[in-house]
């Protein structure tokens, strides 16, 4: 068995591309749902607006990348208006009902073969989608890999710039809640009419909290857009934002840093746990078990290890105890 | 007693000198409303929660709205401050027609409620409670809270006096606590202290003495005697009938959603169709003796 391996991928995926991704679009909910206490069920739409802002502008229209992340960020913000207005006025419920649902037409209706000239259909978008990104690239042409995270140029490239984002998205943040304008938005997530009656308008917050989760979760979608160079309409299921709440519960929702170690932790352990059975099986070690079953058994692990978070550790890893048996009251 | 102020009489003073000019009968006009309430109406289903036909608060007065459980108390408070939606009705604030307006808007304007169920936020400190209350802050916008040297002057306003008020109510040494750390009590002394944070023209306090012990209501006393002293409209309800008798300088009577009576403390407890309209709901304070009996009703 080689542990080697099973430690490279390991590591190289805890903080890869895949990895940043679900970072970004953690980081967005955590605005929304740790902070602001919005209900955002459908996080993956953001994330599909910003991979289909890449790939209509560049490969659709044949214009520039940087015009494209420009248009996802409006894109996001005419989103998160829609979702949000009809929605911010109910209980809190409605919006968890409505993006759910919003996400899932948002899916079928970029792969539906009405808009197939445009959005690709069900097979998407595929192209050099990236381009004007990776010929950014200054890493030396003959760069041959890092001693053990195992990236080509080109990935390593989006990693570096993925990790900028995530660092300058969780310095906004870090701002924001240490703000008169967290104060307020923290205040509605504990009881709305409290802060409606001190004089704020608690529906605006709302809709900026949405709306700030929602481009940042779309810059996650860019940066999948350019690495893989290809916009899959079928990878933007449910699943993704429930992904993405598992790593912000990991973490501790309403902690800056709980979607950075929430992401890596969780990226180590369905990464290593994939690594470890597949290699254990190769090598015989194993015999009860496919290759092919090593998929669905590191997310059974993986939900096990959660239920363990939930008993021991319900407030994630970098969350206050004290503040959690507050609620219980 | 309460401070006197510059002209050499008391707040207290003044205010019950104007009013005792004023007859003691339902929807009577005031010297100076601050609120002014036509034809409120509000069902629930068949139920009438609250119907009121006209209704006036004083200005620079305590007003205390009492009337047994269930008779429409909170429901008109909520619909004053825009929490809640009538069928009919119009109501002006400073002369100013309010009906319609949202709830947040009310509270700019100077209208300030406190919620008869506390609505201290738990999971924030007690300091960052306080902020919460205050004004106008630049640092609430978006684009300006990302610049901390845009509004880091104005948050020390906003504490200088955040601590002034906590000083006074005697919640100083909690400044850093979580509010969900604070007794029953103590958190409702919070919820009128943060209302207080943006100085407010009219406070409306629903049941502020609900749940507070005997020593600590004494002070809450004091301290809304207070609020009048500097200026403050205080409309009140509550139930204990010699902390009304104590304070107020006028009581309006609430039943089954309508006003069956209102007057000075001394008139209105001697008045037959209150005193019918609280036995009928087994009320157990005294009203006929008020002056003497003391009531540990907390409901
Ligand atoms: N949201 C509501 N839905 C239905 N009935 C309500 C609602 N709020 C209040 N009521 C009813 O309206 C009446 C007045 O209630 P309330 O204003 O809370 O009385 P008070 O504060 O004077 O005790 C009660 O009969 C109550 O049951
Ligand atoms: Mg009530």
């Amino acid at each position: 068995m080689d542990w080697g391996f099973v430690l490279t991928q390991t590591m190289t995926q805890a903080v890869g591309v895949t990895a940043i991704i679900y970072i970004l679009a953690a980081i967005g909910l955590n605005v929304q749902f740790g902070y602001a206490g919005l209900l955002n069920f459908g996080q993956v739409a953001f994330v599909a607006a910003g991979s289909y802002a890449v790939g209509v502008i560049v490969l659709t229209f044949d214009l520039s990348l940087w015009l494209a992340i420009v248009v996802a960020v409006v894109v996001a913000t005419i989103l998160a208006l829609l979702l949000g207005i009809p929605t911010l006025r109910l209980r809190a419920d409605y919006l968890a009902i409505v993006t759910i649902a919003a996400s899932e037409l948002f899916r079928l209706t970029v792969r539906s073969i009405a808009f197939k000239d445009v959005l690709g259909g069900a097979q998407g978008l595929n192209g050099k989608l990236g381009q004007q990104f990776h010929d950014t690239n200054p890493l030396p042409a003959d760069f041959q890999s890092l001693p053990v995270l195992s990236w080509t140029r080109q990935d390593l490239w989006v990693v570096i710039v993925g990790w900028i984002l995530i660092a300058a998205f969780t310095l906004l943040v870090w701002l924001l809640v240490r703000s008169p304008w967290g104060r307020v938005v923290k205040g509605i997530r504990e009881d709305e009419d409290a802060v409606v009656s001190l004089g704020k308008n608690a529906f605006v917050y709302k809709l900026q909290a949405l709306i700030l989760g929602g481009i940042i979760a779309a810059f996650g979608g860019i940066v999948w857009a350019v690495a893989k160079q290809s916009v899959q309409p079928d990878t933007f299921q449910p699943d993704f934002t429930f992904f993405a709440y598992t790593i912000l519960l990991l973490g501790g929702a309403a902690r800056v840093f709980g979607p950075i170690v929430g992401g890596i932790i969780f990226w180590f352990l369905l990464a290593g746990t994939g690594e470890f059975l597949g290699q254990a099986i190769q090598a015989g070690w194993i015999d009860f078990l496919q290759p092919t079953d090593v998929g669905n058994i590191r997310f059974v692990l993986m939900g096990s290890g959660l239920i363990a978070l939930m008993v021991f550790r319900p407030q994630g890893i970098f969350g206050d105890r004290k503040e959690l048996a507050l609620d219980a009251r | 007693m309460p401070d006197s102020t510059a002209t050499g009489v008391s707040r207290a003073e003044q205010a019950k000198a104007t009013l005792a000019s004023v007859p003691a009968t339902p929807g009577v006009p005031k010297p100076d409303p601050i609120l002014v309430a036509d034809h409120v109406l509000r069902t629930f289903g068949g139920l009438t929660a609250v119907n009121v036909e006209h209704v006036e608060i004083q200005r620079g007065a305590i007003t205390a709205l009492i009337g047994p459980n269930g008779a429409g108390k909170t429901t008109f408070f909520n619909l004053i401050t825009g929490f809640d939606d009538v069928n009919e009705g119009a109501w002006t604030f400073n002369g100013r027609p309010v009906a319609g307006k949202a709830p947040f808007r009310l509270a700019r304007l100077g209208m300030v409620r406190t919620f008869q169920l506390t609505k201290a936020l738990s999971r924030m400190t007690v300091i960052d409670n306080m902020r919460l209350g205050a004004k106008d802050q630049t640092g609430e916008h978006i684009f300006a809270a990302i610049f901390p040297f845009l509004w880091k002057s104005q948050e020390k306003q906003i504490d200088q006096r955040a601590m002034r008020l906590l000083e006074r109510f005697n919640l100083h040494e909690k400044v850093g606590d979580f509010a969900g750390s604070l007794s029953g009590g103590q958190r409702k002394l919070l919820e009128m202290a943060r209302a207080l944070m943006s100085d407010p023209e009219l406070v409306m306090l629903d049941e502020p003495m609900a749940g507070v012990n005997p020593a600590l209501k004494q002070s809450l006393l004091g301290h809304i005697k207070s609020i009048r002293e500097e200026g403050t409209t205080v409309l009140f309800v509550e139930h204990d009938m010699d902390m009304v008798h104590d304070i107020s300088d006028w009581v309006i009577v609430m039943a089954q959603g309508q006003i069956i009576a209102e007057g000075p403390p001394d008139t209105v407890m001697k008045n037959a169709a209150v005193i019918d309209a609280y036995l009928g709901a087994r009320h157990d304070s005294n009203l006929t003796e008020s002056g003497e009996a003391l009531t540990e009703d907390g409901a």
